[in-house]
Protein backbone atom coordinates (compact mmCIF):
# COMPACT_ATOMS: atom_id res chain seq x y z
CA UNK A 1 0.00 0.00 0.00
CA UNK A 2 1.44 3.63 -0.87
CA UNK A 3 1.09 6.29 1.95
CA UNK A 4 0.34 9.55 -0.09
CA UNK A 5 -0.71 13.01 2.06
CA UNK A 6 -2.76 14.84 0.15
CA UNK A 7 -3.25 17.95 2.87
CA UNK A 8 -0.99 20.00 2.30
CA UNK A 9 -3.97 23.04 2.21
CA UNK A 10 -4.07 21.65 5.70
CA UNK A 11 -0.68 21.87 7.14
CA UNK A 12 2.63 20.56 5.43
CA UNK A 13 5.93 18.64 6.19
CA UNK A 14 8.70 20.66 7.25
CA UNK A 15 11.53 21.01 4.39
CA UNK A 16 14.96 19.59 5.79
CA UNK A 17 16.67 23.04 4.56
CA UNK A 18 14.18 25.31 6.92
CA UNK A 19 15.06 22.99 9.73
CA UNK A 20 18.91 23.21 9.31
CA UNK A 21 18.20 26.91 8.83
CA UNK A 22 16.32 27.09 12.13
CA UNK A 23 18.63 24.81 14.17
CA UNK A 24 20.98 26.89 16.02
CA UNK A 25 17.99 29.41 17.52
CA UNK A 26 16.87 25.77 18.74
CA UNK A 27 20.10 25.59 20.04
CA UNK A 28 23.06 27.81 20.66
CA UNK A 29 21.75 30.90 20.15
CA UNK A 30 18.67 30.78 22.48
CA UNK A 31 18.92 34.19 23.39
CA UNK A 32 15.83 37.14 23.55
CA UNK A 33 16.12 38.95 21.27
CA UNK A 34 15.39 42.25 23.67
CA UNK A 35 18.21 41.57 25.62
CA UNK A 36 21.18 43.73 24.65
CA UNK A 37 24.13 41.29 25.23
CA UNK A 38 25.31 39.09 22.68
CA UNK A 39 23.30 36.13 22.01
CA UNK A 40 20.13 38.31 22.39
CA UNK A 41 22.01 41.19 19.69
CA UNK A 42 22.25 38.01 17.39
CA UNK A 43 18.74 36.66 17.58
CA UNK A 44 17.79 40.15 17.03
CA UNK A 45 19.65 40.13 14.13
CA UNK A 46 18.01 37.19 12.86
CA UNK A 47 14.78 38.32 13.74
CA UNK A 48 15.35 41.64 11.26
CA UNK A 49 17.39 39.57 8.76
CA UNK A 50 14.42 37.32 8.19
CA UNK A 51 11.71 40.73 8.38
CA UNK A 52 13.64 41.86 5.69
CA UNK A 53 13.40 38.99 3.88
CA UNK A 54 10.10 38.23 3.88
CA UNK A 55 9.43 42.04 3.35
CA UNK A 56 11.26 41.80 0.01
CA UNK A 57 9.51 38.59 -1.32
CA UNK A 58 5.78 40.18 -1.20
CA UNK A 59 7.08 43.38 -2.36
CA UNK A 60 6.84 45.49 0.72
CA UNK A 61 8.51 49.15 0.49
CA UNK A 62 9.83 48.58 3.89
CA UNK A 63 11.07 46.08 6.14
CA UNK A 64 9.30 47.75 9.03
CA UNK A 65 6.12 46.49 7.44
CA UNK A 66 6.07 43.55 8.67
CA UNK A 67 5.08 42.09 11.74
CA UNK A 68 5.41 38.62 13.38
CA UNK A 69 2.43 36.60 15.15
CA UNK A 70 1.67 33.31 16.11
CA UNK A 71 0.49 32.56 12.64
CA UNK A 72 -2.90 33.15 9.92
CA UNK A 73 -5.55 33.34 12.61
CA UNK A 74 -3.74 35.79 15.04
CA UNK A 75 -2.65 37.74 11.59
CA UNK A 76 -6.81 37.89 10.56
CA UNK A 77 -7.88 38.89 13.79
CA UNK A 78 -4.86 41.67 14.54
CA UNK A 79 -5.94 42.95 10.90
CA UNK A 80 -9.65 42.84 11.52
CA UNK A 81 -10.63 43.90 14.75
CA UNK A 82 -7.15 46.73 14.94
CA UNK A 83 -8.52 48.38 11.91
CA UNK A 84 -12.42 47.80 12.78
CA UNK A 85 -11.49 49.06 16.56
CA UNK A 86 -9.33 52.26 15.31
CA UNK A 87 -11.56 53.57 12.84
CA UNK A 88 -14.72 53.20 14.69
CA UNK A 89 -14.05 56.76 16.03
CA UNK A 90 -13.94 58.00 12.47
CA UNK A 91 -17.65 56.52 12.52
CA UNK A 92 -16.43 53.86 10.34
CA UNK A 93 -18.41 51.03 11.62
CA UNK A 94 -19.05 48.97 8.16
CA UNK A 95 -16.99 45.88 6.91
CA UNK A 96 -16.83 44.37 3.72
CA UNK A 97 -15.72 40.36 3.16
CA UNK A 98 -17.35 37.44 1.62
CA UNK A 99 -19.36 34.34 2.14
CA UNK A 100 -16.66 31.36 1.50
CA UNK A 101 -14.10 33.23 3.99
CA UNK A 102 -11.53 31.47 6.61
CA UNK A 103 -13.24 30.87 9.36
CA UNK A 104 -10.66 33.38 11.13
CA UNK A 105 -12.07 35.70 9.16
CA UNK A 106 -15.76 34.94 9.37
CA UNK A 107 -15.58 34.46 12.88
CA UNK A 108 -13.83 37.77 14.10
CA UNK A 109 -16.51 40.03 11.79
CA UNK A 110 -18.75 37.92 13.73
CA UNK A 111 -17.39 38.89 17.22
CA UNK A 112 -17.45 42.39 15.34
CA UNK A 113 -20.97 42.64 14.89
CA UNK A 114 -21.48 42.23 18.17
CA UNK A 115 -19.73 45.25 18.70
CA UNK A 116 -21.67 47.66 16.78
CA UNK A 117 -20.35 46.94 13.31
CA UNK A 118 -22.64 46.28 9.97
CA UNK A 119 -20.91 43.58 7.51
CA UNK A 120 -21.05 42.99 3.93
CA UNK A 121 -20.96 39.66 2.51
CA UNK A 122 -20.42 39.60 -0.97
CA UNK A 123 -21.30 36.59 -3.02
CA UNK A 124 -19.06 34.01 -4.27
CA UNK A 125 -20.15 33.04 -7.63
CA UNK A 126 -20.70 29.09 -9.42
CA UNK A 127 -16.89 29.13 -10.05
CA UNK A 128 -15.53 30.04 -6.65
CA UNK A 129 -14.40 33.71 -7.26
CA UNK A 130 -15.88 37.26 -5.95
CA UNK A 131 -16.82 39.66 -8.51
CA UNK A 132 -14.65 43.31 -7.75
CA UNK A 133 -17.77 44.89 -9.16
CA UNK A 134 -19.80 43.60 -5.93
CA UNK A 135 -17.07 44.79 -3.88
CA UNK A 136 -17.22 48.46 -5.52
CA UNK A 137 -20.91 48.88 -4.75
CA UNK A 138 -21.05 47.51 -1.40
CA UNK A 139 -18.41 50.19 -0.15
CA UNK A 140 -20.30 52.90 1.28
CA UNK A 141 -18.63 56.55 3.04
CA UNK A 142 -18.88 54.44 6.42
CA UNK A 143 -16.76 51.21 5.11
CA UNK A 144 -13.71 50.57 7.61
CA UNK A 145 -12.37 47.52 5.67
CA UNK A 146 -12.53 45.06 2.83
CA UNK A 147 -11.09 41.52 3.85
CA UNK A 148 -11.53 39.42 0.72
CA UNK A 149 -9.01 35.95 1.25
CA UNK A 150 -6.34 35.69 -1.47
CA UNK A 151 -7.13 32.21 -2.25
CA UNK A 152 -10.08 29.51 -0.37
CA UNK A 153 -8.74 27.18 1.81
CA UNK A 154 -11.07 24.25 0.69
CA UNK A 155 -11.47 24.78 -3.46
CA UNK A 156 -8.17 27.03 -4.08
CA UNK A 157 -9.91 29.62 -6.58
CA UNK A 158 -7.55 32.64 -6.66
CA UNK A 159 -9.56 35.61 -6.10
CA UNK A 160 -9.11 39.44 -8.58
CA UNK A 161 -6.85 40.73 -5.82
CA UNK A 162 -5.09 43.00 -8.05
CA UNK A 163 -8.37 44.69 -8.95
CA UNK A 164 -10.17 44.59 -5.60
CA UNK A 165 -7.02 46.31 -4.66
CA UNK A 166 -7.37 49.01 -7.45
CA UNK A 167 -11.22 49.86 -6.35
CA UNK A 168 -10.31 49.68 -2.60
CA UNK A 169 -7.29 52.35 -2.72
CA UNK A 170 -9.71 54.67 -5.07
CA UNK A 171 -12.36 54.65 -2.82
CA UNK A 172 -9.92 55.19 -0.08
CA UNK A 173 -11.16 51.98 1.98
CA UNK A 174 -8.20 49.69 3.62
CA UNK A 175 -7.96 46.18 1.66
CA UNK A 176 -7.17 43.31 3.98
CA UNK A 177 -5.96 40.04 1.95
CA UNK A 178 -5.74 36.17 3.87
CA UNK A 179 -2.90 35.05 2.15
CA UNK A 180 -2.11 31.87 3.94
CA UNK A 181 -2.91 29.14 1.10
CA UNK A 182 -1.67 31.76 -1.48
CA UNK A 183 1.70 32.49 -0.27
CA UNK A 184 4.57 30.75 -2.68
CA UNK A 185 1.53 29.73 -4.74
CA UNK A 186 0.93 33.06 -6.64
CA UNK A 187 3.16 35.98 -7.04
CA UNK A 188 2.32 38.39 -4.63
CA UNK A 189 3.04 42.09 -4.62
CA UNK A 190 1.50 44.28 -2.11
CA UNK A 191 2.43 47.57 -4.14
CA UNK A 192 1.72 46.31 -7.30
CA UNK A 193 -1.76 44.57 -5.78
CA UNK A 194 -2.67 47.58 -3.81
CA UNK A 195 -3.06 45.43 -0.29
CA UNK A 196 -2.89 47.13 3.04
CA UNK A 197 -2.56 44.25 5.10
CA UNK A 198 -1.97 40.68 4.16
CA UNK A 199 -2.03 37.82 6.70
CA UNK A 200 0.75 35.40 6.48
CA UNK A 201 1.89 31.72 7.91
CA UNK A 202 4.69 29.86 7.39
CA UNK A 203 3.60 26.27 8.16
CA UNK A 204 1.68 26.26 4.70
CA UNK A 205 4.88 26.63 2.94
CA UNK A 206 7.03 23.98 4.55
CA UNK A 207 7.76 26.40 7.46
CA UNK A 208 7.30 25.66 11.07
CA UNK A 209 3.83 25.58 13.03
CA UNK A 210 3.43 28.91 15.22
CA UNK A 211 4.86 31.26 13.19
CA UNK A 212 3.15 33.69 10.90
CA UNK A 213 3.38 37.62 10.02
CA UNK A 214 1.06 40.28 9.10
CA UNK A 215 2.41 43.22 6.37
CA UNK A 216 0.96 46.55 7.48
CA UNK A 217 1.33 49.14 5.07
CA UNK A 218 3.07 52.37 6.09
CA UNK A 219 0.47 54.71 8.06
CA UNK A 220 -1.76 51.95 8.43
CA UNK A 221 -2.78 52.01 12.60
CA UNK A 222 -4.66 49.16 13.81
CA UNK A 223 -5.45 49.01 17.15
CA UNK A 224 -2.87 46.44 19.00
CA UNK A 225 -4.22 43.05 20.16
CA UNK A 226 -1.38 41.85 22.25
CA UNK A 227 -0.51 44.23 24.70
CA UNK A 228 2.78 43.79 26.71
CA UNK A 229 6.43 44.29 26.21
CA UNK A 230 7.83 46.68 23.51
CA UNK A 231 8.35 43.99 20.81
CA UNK A 232 7.27 44.73 17.13
CA UNK A 233 7.78 48.36 17.99
CA UNK A 234 4.90 48.25 20.46
CA UNK A 235 2.40 46.74 18.22
CA UNK A 236 2.28 43.17 19.27
CA UNK A 237 3.80 41.89 22.42
CA UNK A 238 5.58 38.15 22.96
CA UNK A 239 8.80 37.41 22.87
CA UNK A 240 9.82 36.74 19.24
CA UNK A 241 9.89 32.93 18.18
CA UNK A 242 13.04 33.29 16.92
CA UNK A 243 13.32 30.04 15.00
CA UNK A 244 9.91 29.76 13.28
CA UNK A 245 10.33 33.08 12.19
CA UNK A 246 13.97 32.14 10.32
CA UNK A 247 12.23 28.85 9.27
CA UNK A 248 9.39 31.49 8.39
CA UNK A 249 11.88 33.43 6.11
CA UNK A 250 13.30 30.48 4.45
CA UNK A 251 10.42 28.49 3.72
CA UNK A 252 9.07 31.75 1.92
CA UNK A 253 12.25 31.89 -0.32
CA UNK A 254 11.86 28.02 -1.12
CA UNK A 255 8.53 28.41 -1.91
CA UNK A 256 8.81 31.17 -4.28
CA UNK A 257 11.94 29.66 -5.86
CA UNK A 258 9.87 26.89 -6.59
CA UNK A 259 6.91 28.38 -8.12
CA UNK A 260 7.81 27.68 -11.91
CA UNK A 261 8.24 24.08 -10.87
CA UNK A 262 5.06 24.01 -8.63
CA UNK A 263 2.82 25.67 -11.09
CA UNK A 264 4.09 23.41 -13.74
CA UNK A 265 4.52 20.04 -12.59
CA UNK A 266 1.76 19.80 -9.49
CA UNK A 267 -0.72 21.82 -11.74
CA UNK A 268 -0.35 19.00 -14.35
CA UNK A 269 -0.62 16.08 -11.89
CA UNK A 270 -3.72 17.55 -10.04
CA UNK A 271 -5.22 18.06 -13.85
CA UNK A 272 -4.55 14.40 -14.83
CA UNK A 273 -6.09 13.33 -11.37
CA UNK A 274 -9.44 15.60 -11.85
CA UNK A 275 -9.47 14.28 -15.44
CA UNK A 276 -9.61 10.58 -14.15
CA UNK A 277 -12.03 11.57 -11.32
CA UNK A 278 -14.35 13.38 -13.82
CA UNK A 279 -14.93 10.04 -15.56
CA UNK A 280 -16.78 8.66 -12.39
CA UNK A 281 -20.43 9.33 -12.68
CA UNK A 282 -22.20 12.04 -10.98
CA UNK A 283 -19.07 13.83 -9.88
CA UNK A 284 -17.74 17.36 -9.88
CA UNK A 285 -15.27 19.62 -9.79
CA UNK A 286 -15.72 22.64 -7.05
CA UNK A 287 -14.45 25.99 -8.44
CA UNK A 288 -12.75 27.19 -11.26
CA UNK A 289 -10.45 24.87 -13.09
CA UNK A 290 -8.08 27.18 -14.21
CA UNK A 291 -7.93 29.77 -11.46
CA UNK A 292 -6.77 27.55 -8.87
CA UNK A 293 -3.49 26.86 -6.81
CA UNK A 294 -1.72 24.16 -8.41
CA UNK A 295 -1.88 21.95 -5.73
CA UNK A 296 -5.71 21.70 -4.58
CA UNK A 297 -8.46 19.96 -6.18
CA UNK A 298 -12.22 19.56 -4.47
CA UNK A 299 -14.30 17.67 -5.83
CA UNK A 300 -18.00 16.04 -4.82
CA UNK A 301 -19.36 12.86 -5.64
CA UNK A 302 -23.19 12.45 -5.32
CA UNK A 303 -24.73 10.03 -3.17
CA UNK A 304 -22.16 9.71 -0.74
CA UNK A 305 -21.00 11.42 2.87
CA UNK A 306 -17.39 13.07 2.75
CA UNK A 307 -16.61 11.78 6.09
CA UNK A 308 -17.11 8.13 5.14
CA UNK A 309 -14.94 8.57 1.88
CA UNK A 310 -12.06 10.39 3.96
CA UNK A 311 -12.23 7.17 6.65
CA UNK A 312 -11.87 4.90 3.81
CA UNK A 313 -9.20 7.09 1.90
CA UNK A 314 -7.25 6.43 4.94
CA UNK A 315 -7.36 3.43 4.85
CA UNK A 316 -5.56 3.05 1.72
CA UNK A 317 -2.74 4.95 2.91
CA UNK A 318 -4.19 8.55 0.98
CA UNK A 319 -4.54 11.58 3.70
CA UNK A 320 -7.05 13.44 2.88
CA UNK A 321 -9.83 16.09 3.67
CA UNK A 322 -12.95 16.84 3.41
CA UNK A 323 -15.84 20.02 3.89
CA UNK A 324 -17.51 17.62 5.41
CA UNK A 325 -19.96 18.44 8.19
CA UNK A 326 -19.21 15.34 10.68
CA UNK A 327 -15.76 16.47 10.25
CA UNK A 328 -16.18 19.75 11.55
CA UNK A 329 -18.54 19.09 14.74
CA UNK A 330 -21.73 20.90 12.89
CA UNK A 331 -24.11 18.77 10.52
CA UNK A 332 -23.80 21.65 7.94
CA UNK A 333 -22.08 21.02 5.02
CA UNK A 334 -18.88 23.15 4.06
CA UNK A 335 -19.57 27.11 4.20
CA UNK A 336 -17.42 27.41 1.12
CA UNK A 337 -19.68 24.34 -1.03
CA UNK A 338 -22.98 26.06 0.14
CA UNK A 339 -21.72 29.84 -1.20
CA UNK A 340 -20.91 28.33 -4.28
CA UNK A 341 -24.40 27.16 -4.79
CA UNK A 342 -24.38 23.73 -4.06
CA UNK A 343 -27.38 22.20 -2.59
CA UNK A 344 -27.00 20.58 0.71
CA UNK A 345 -27.11 16.39 -0.19
CA UNK A 346 -24.08 17.40 -3.17
CA UNK A 347 -22.13 19.57 -0.75
CA UNK A 348 -22.06 16.24 2.23
CA UNK A 349 -20.05 14.43 -0.66
CA UNK A 350 -17.30 16.15 -1.18
CA UNK A 351 -13.27 15.48 -0.96
CA UNK A 352 -10.28 17.95 -1.14
CA UNK A 353 -6.90 16.96 -1.88
CA UNK A 354 -4.29 19.36 -1.58
CA UNK A 355 -0.89 18.34 -3.06
CA UNK A 356 2.69 19.52 -2.63
CA UNK A 357 5.64 19.38 -5.09
CA UNK A 358 7.16 15.73 -4.36
CA UNK A 359 3.61 14.10 -6.04
CA UNK A 360 4.31 11.91 -8.68
CA UNK A 361 2.06 10.91 -11.86
CA UNK A 362 2.39 7.02 -10.14
CA UNK A 363 1.18 8.48 -6.57
CA UNK A 364 -1.61 10.51 -8.99
CA UNK A 365 -2.54 7.24 -10.35
CA UNK A 366 -3.23 5.25 -7.12
CA UNK A 367 -5.27 7.71 -5.92
CA UNK A 368 -7.87 8.23 -8.91
CA UNK A 369 -7.52 4.48 -8.68
CA UNK A 370 -8.56 3.86 -4.82
CA UNK A 371 -11.48 6.90 -4.88
CA UNK A 372 -12.95 5.57 -7.97
CA UNK A 373 -13.10 1.94 -5.86
CA UNK A 374 -14.37 3.61 -2.27
CA UNK A 375 -16.62 6.10 -3.82
CA UNK A 376 -18.21 3.18 -5.92
CA UNK A 377 -18.14 0.57 -2.58
CA UNK A 378 -20.17 3.76 -1.13
CA UNK A 379 -22.46 3.91 -3.55
CA UNK A 380 -23.55 0.68 -3.43
CA UNK A 381 -24.30 0.66 0.69
CA UNK A 382 -25.99 4.43 -0.20
CA UNK A 383 -30.09 4.28 -0.32
CA UNK A 384 -29.12 7.93 -1.55
CA UNK A 385 -27.56 6.85 -4.54
CA UNK A 386 -30.33 4.10 -4.89
CA UNK A 387 -33.15 7.39 -4.95
CA UNK A 388 -30.62 8.98 -7.72
CA UNK A 389 -30.86 5.78 -9.43
CA UNK A 390 -34.34 5.66 -9.54
CA UNK A 391 -35.22 9.03 -10.52
CA UNK A 392 -33.16 8.40 -13.16
CA UNK A 393 -34.71 5.75 -14.83
CA UNK A 394 -38.38 7.53 -14.05
CA UNK A 395 -36.52 11.31 -15.86
CA UNK A 396 -36.22 8.53 -18.82
CA UNK B 1 -12.74 13.80 17.73
CA UNK B 2 -11.69 9.81 17.54
CA UNK B 3 -13.56 6.71 16.80
CA UNK B 4 -13.58 4.02 18.91
CA UNK B 5 -11.84 0.39 17.24
CA UNK B 6 -15.14 -0.84 17.63
CA UNK B 7 -16.55 1.76 15.23
CA UNK B 8 -13.57 1.90 12.90
CA UNK B 9 -14.07 -2.31 12.84
CA UNK B 10 -17.82 -1.80 12.18
CA UNK B 11 -16.97 1.12 9.55
CA UNK B 12 -14.29 -1.11 7.83
CA UNK B 13 -16.26 -4.39 8.11
CA UNK B 14 -19.75 -2.94 7.67
CA UNK B 15 -22.57 -6.16 8.88
CA UNK B 16 -25.61 -7.21 7.44
CA UNK B 17 -24.75 -4.18 4.12
CA UNK B 18 -27.46 -5.21 1.26
CA UNK B 19 -30.80 -5.69 0.86
CA UNK B 20 -33.63 -8.20 1.46
CA UNK B 21 -35.92 -8.22 -2.22
CA UNK B 22 -38.86 -10.24 -0.17
CA UNK B 23 -38.36 -8.28 3.33
CA UNK B 24 -41.20 -8.26 5.52
CA UNK B 25 -40.33 -4.92 6.42
CA UNK B 26 -38.57 -1.85 5.34
CA UNK B 27 -37.48 1.77 7.33
CA UNK B 28 -35.97 4.59 6.30
CA UNK B 29 -35.03 7.55 8.52
CA UNK B 30 -32.85 10.43 7.95
CA UNK B 31 -32.51 12.44 5.11
CA UNK B 32 -29.84 13.94 2.58
CA UNK B 33 -30.06 17.53 3.32
CA UNK B 34 -28.37 16.48 6.92
CA UNK B 35 -25.83 14.10 5.32
CA UNK B 36 -27.26 10.92 6.34
CA UNK B 37 -30.08 8.38 5.49
CA UNK B 38 -30.43 4.80 6.98
CA UNK B 39 -32.29 2.15 5.33
CA UNK B 40 -33.32 -1.21 7.09
CA UNK B 41 -34.59 -4.83 6.19
CA UNK B 42 -35.92 -7.11 7.86
CA UNK B 43 -36.85 -10.69 7.52
CA UNK B 44 -39.51 -11.94 10.17
CA UNK B 45 -40.37 -15.31 11.03
CA UNK B 46 -43.01 -15.66 13.62
CA UNK B 47 -41.65 -13.93 16.32
CA UNK B 48 -38.01 -13.80 15.20
CA UNK B 49 -36.38 -11.56 13.28
CA UNK B 50 -34.30 -13.88 10.84
CA UNK B 51 -32.14 -12.13 8.87
CA UNK B 52 -31.62 -7.75 8.98
CA UNK B 53 -29.88 -5.57 5.73
CA UNK B 54 -28.98 -2.35 5.88
CA UNK B 55 -28.01 0.02 3.21
CA UNK B 56 -26.50 3.68 4.79
CA UNK B 57 -25.75 6.89 3.55
CA UNK B 58 -23.80 8.73 6.14
CA UNK B 59 -20.47 9.25 7.65
CA UNK B 60 -18.47 6.68 9.28
CA UNK B 61 -20.54 6.87 12.64
CA UNK B 62 -23.61 6.13 10.60
CA UNK B 63 -22.09 3.11 8.81
CA UNK B 64 -21.09 1.83 12.23
CA UNK B 65 -24.01 2.36 13.94
CA UNK B 66 -25.89 0.75 11.30
CA UNK B 67 -24.11 -2.28 11.54
CA UNK B 68 -24.48 -2.46 14.96
CA UNK B 69 -27.90 -2.06 15.44
CA UNK B 70 -28.45 -5.20 12.83
CA UNK B 71 -26.18 -7.01 15.06
CA UNK B 72 -28.08 -6.23 18.14
CA UNK B 73 -31.55 -7.50 16.52
CA UNK B 74 -30.65 -10.58 14.55
CA UNK B 75 -32.01 -13.24 15.47
CA UNK B 76 -33.38 -11.94 18.13
CA UNK B 77 -37.41 -11.51 18.80
CA UNK B 78 -39.61 -8.59 17.97
CA UNK B 79 -39.91 -7.40 21.54
CA UNK B 80 -36.21 -7.41 22.46
CA UNK B 81 -35.70 -5.12 19.14
CA UNK B 82 -38.66 -2.92 19.94
CA UNK B 83 -36.34 -2.52 23.26
CA UNK B 84 -33.55 -1.71 21.27
CA UNK B 85 -32.06 1.47 22.06
CA UNK B 86 -29.59 4.37 21.11
CA UNK B 87 -27.65 3.73 24.26
CA UNK B 88 -27.48 0.45 23.21
CA UNK B 89 -25.80 1.08 20.02
CA UNK B 90 -23.35 3.58 21.62
CA UNK B 91 -22.29 0.88 24.66
CA UNK B 92 -22.24 -1.54 22.03
CA UNK B 93 -19.50 0.30 19.86
CA UNK B 94 -17.96 1.64 23.01
CA UNK B 95 -18.89 5.07 23.08
CA UNK B 96 -19.17 7.90 19.78
CA UNK B 97 -17.92 11.30 19.84
CA UNK B 98 -21.03 13.95 21.39
CA UNK B 99 -21.35 15.23 17.68
CA UNK B 100 -22.34 11.42 16.22
CA UNK B 101 -24.59 10.60 18.80
CA UNK B 102 -27.35 11.44 17.02
CA UNK B 103 -25.97 8.91 14.55
CA UNK B 104 -27.33 6.52 16.70
CA UNK B 105 -30.61 7.73 17.56
CA UNK B 106 -31.25 7.16 13.95
CA UNK B 107 -30.08 3.50 14.36
CA UNK B 108 -32.76 2.86 16.59
CA UNK B 109 -35.66 4.89 14.50
CA UNK B 110 -34.15 2.99 11.81
CA UNK B 111 -35.17 -0.23 13.36
CA UNK B 112 -38.01 1.14 14.52
CA UNK B 113 -39.70 2.16 11.00
CA UNK B 114 -39.00 -1.47 9.80
CA UNK B 115 -41.04 -2.89 12.88
CA UNK B 116 -43.98 -0.44 12.06
CA UNK B 117 -43.57 -0.91 8.35
CA UNK B 118 -43.82 -4.84 8.94
CA UNK B 119 -46.99 -4.26 11.50
CA UNK B 120 -48.88 -2.09 9.28
CA UNK B 121 -48.23 -4.64 6.50
CA UNK B 122 -49.93 -6.98 8.70
CA UNK B 123 -52.57 -4.10 9.23
CA UNK B 124 -51.72 -3.60 12.84
CA UNK B 125 -51.31 0.11 13.46
CA UNK B 126 -47.99 0.20 14.60
CA UNK B 127 -48.69 3.33 16.94
CA UNK B 128 -49.73 1.13 19.64
CA UNK B 129 -46.96 -1.29 19.85
CA UNK B 130 -43.90 1.33 18.65
CA UNK B 131 -45.79 4.56 19.77
CA UNK B 132 -45.51 7.34 17.59
CA UNK B 133 -42.69 7.96 15.58
CA UNK B 134 -39.57 9.68 17.41
CA UNK B 135 -40.94 12.67 19.27
CA UNK B 136 -38.61 11.55 22.47
CA UNK B 137 -35.37 12.09 20.87
CA UNK B 138 -34.46 15.51 20.42
CA UNK B 139 -33.96 15.94 16.48
CA UNK B 140 -30.81 17.03 15.37
CA UNK B 141 -30.56 20.37 13.85
CA UNK B 142 -29.29 20.66 10.04
CA UNK B 143 -29.97 22.55 7.08
CA UNK B 144 -30.36 25.93 9.39
CA UNK B 145 -29.43 29.33 7.51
Amino acid sequence: MMKIYADNAATTALSPAVLEEMMPYLTTVYGNPSSLYETGAIAKEAVETARAKIAALIGAKNASEVYFTSGGSESDNWAIKGVARALKKRGKTHIITSKFEHHAVLHTVHALKKEGFTVTYVDVYENGIVHPEDIEKAITDETALVSIMYANNEIGTVQPIAEIGKICRARGVLFHTDAVQAMGNVPINVEEQNIDLLSMTAHKLHGPKGCGALYIRKGVRPAVLIDGGAQERGMRAGTENVAGIVGFAKALELAIEGMPYRTEHVTKMRNRLIDQLLTIERSRLNGDRERRLPGNLNMCFEGIEGESLLLMLDMNGISSSSGSACTSGSLDPSHVLLAIGLPHEIAHGSMRLSFSDDITEEEIDYIAEKVKYVVDYLRNMSPLWEHIKEQEKEGQ
Amino acid sequence: MAYSEKVMDHFAHPRNVGEIPDADGVGEVGNSRCGDIMKMYLKIDGDTITDVKFKTFGCGAAIATSSMATELVKGKSIENALQLTNKAVMEALDGLPPVKVHCSVLAEEAIKAALSDYYQRKGIDPTLIIGAPSGEHEEPVCGGE
